[in-house]
């Protein structure tokens, strides 16, 4: 088992390579931020993969607990810092 | 291996061609509206299946403390699926908000000619 | 025009009642006080401490009431409010049944989604569009629920939810957006007896 939580983990690091293009090379900001967002699930799931490895899951677990935290509080903050204002009721003119 | 083993591995495996699907779609979509289909729920499907696989590798040893490591990555995935749709719904708030056009096919064929 | 519909600033320019189509725009009511929605904070918090912490001495236990019952006092009432409670458990075990099917509708748009991602000619294939529905549901918790439920659903993405309830989706081509609002509304309004 141990040799294929290995093989899964570097799957996942390439994976995260792919990802990482969209947010370096992504035209607007908005495709950074979907590629940060996707490269912080893979990132959930290979600490659990590592804690594995390591056999200190119930460690790592929490670790990535934080993580998942984080990646949402992340991507949260950073759309609504980049969008302008508009009120709640600009819809109903539209009607 | 056990029977446990061989159902674990397969869902870690299923998770990761979900991953694998997720990363392809963003980079071939053509504009961020559409790379939002990938990003945002082949990225979940695939933390479910391959946390889910994990939860099952660690219940081989009934013991409390792998019980209590499974119930945390349930936790996590419980998590994932309550907090995905509203980042999912803040990045696209965003773009409408910031006056994006979402691309479609007759924007396409106006860029050809 | 009676008195709960008027909007409390004269000078909003917004008509309530011309525009809402099936009832007139009420205000927020306050909310009851109740120690139910308390007590459920606290078991939540208390069965999450004890997950995350693992260890179950007098010492650990006693610190995790505390720490659950600072938060209840300081927002007990934000996770649930009091009329919440009223459909348990009736509510929260349509809501258990309605998850397994959610979780195959998901896989099956999945599938779908991973198959227009590895086709080759997929620029001929999507057809990305946004449309609106007005969506019958009227609870507050329905629209919710069946807005994360779109979103989850791979395909489609809720944009924008009016307060009047008209959904605002995006879909990546036809397919995807044609069940909308179909058997989730049902099956979400089910749940709440609508």
């Amino acid at each position: 088992m141990q040799a294929i939580f290995l093989y899964a983990s570097v799957f996942l690091a390439c994976l995260m390579g792919l990802s990482l293009y969209r947010s370096v090379f992504g035209p607007t900001v908005l495709d950074r931020i979907i590629g940060v967002n996707a490269i912080g699930s893979k990132t959930t799931t290979l600490l659990i993969l590592i804690g594995l490895i390591y056999e200190r899951v119930d460690m790592f677990v929490d670790i990535a607990l934080a993580y998942a935290t984080l990646n949402f509080i992340a991507v949260l903050a950073a759309s609504r810092y980049f969008q302008k204002k508009k009120g709640l009721f600009d819809e109903v003119e539209g009607r | 291996m056990s029977l446990l083993d061989i159902i674990a591995t397969a869902m870690i495996a299923l998770g990761l061609f979900f991953f694998l699907g997720g990363a392809i779609g963003i980079l071939r979509f053509p504009d961020f509206y559409s790379r939002l289909h990938p990003a945002g729920k082949l990225d979940t499907m695939g933390q479910f299946t391959a946390l889910s696989g994990i939860a099952l590798y660690l219940l081989n040893d009934l013991s409390l403390g792998s019980v209590l490591t499974a119930l945390k990555i349930l936790l996590i995935v419980v998590f994932v699926f309550i907090t995905s749709p509203t980042a999912t719904h803040a990045i696209v708030d965003a773009g409408v908000r910031a006056g994006m056009t979402p691309w479609t096919k007759e924007t396409r064929e106006e860029g050809r000619r | 025009m009676s008195a709960n519909t008027k909007p409390d600033n004269p000078n909003n320019p917004i008509d309530y009642q011309a525009y809402s189509p099936f009832k007139p725009f009420e205000p927020p009511t306050p909310p009851e006080r109740s120690p139910l929605p308390y007590f459920f904070t606290f078991c939540v918090c208390m069965i999450t401490w004890l997950v995350l912490s693992g260890k179950f001495d007098l010492f650990h236990i006693s610190l995790g009431v505390v720490s659950s019952a600072i938060v209840t006092y300081t927002s007990g009432d934000m996770l649930l409010r009091a009329r919440r409670l009223k459909g348990l458990p009736g509510n929260w075990l349509r809501f258990i049944a309605y998850v397994p099917w959610l979780l195959f509708e998901i896989f099956r748009a999945n599938m779908h989604v991973m198959r227009l991602v590895f086709h080759p000619r997929m620029m001929d294939l999507i057809d990305p569009r946004m449309f609106r529905f007005q969506s019958r549901l009227e609870d507050e918790t329905a629209r919710f629920i069946f807005a994360n439920s779109i979103t989850l659903t791979p395909g489609t993405i809720t944009v924008y939810v009016s307060i009047f309830g008209k959904y605002t989706v995006h879909a990546i081509d036809k397919a995807s957006g044609q069940g909308l609002p179909g058997e989730m509304e049902d099956r979400v309004g089910a749940i709440f007896g609508e």
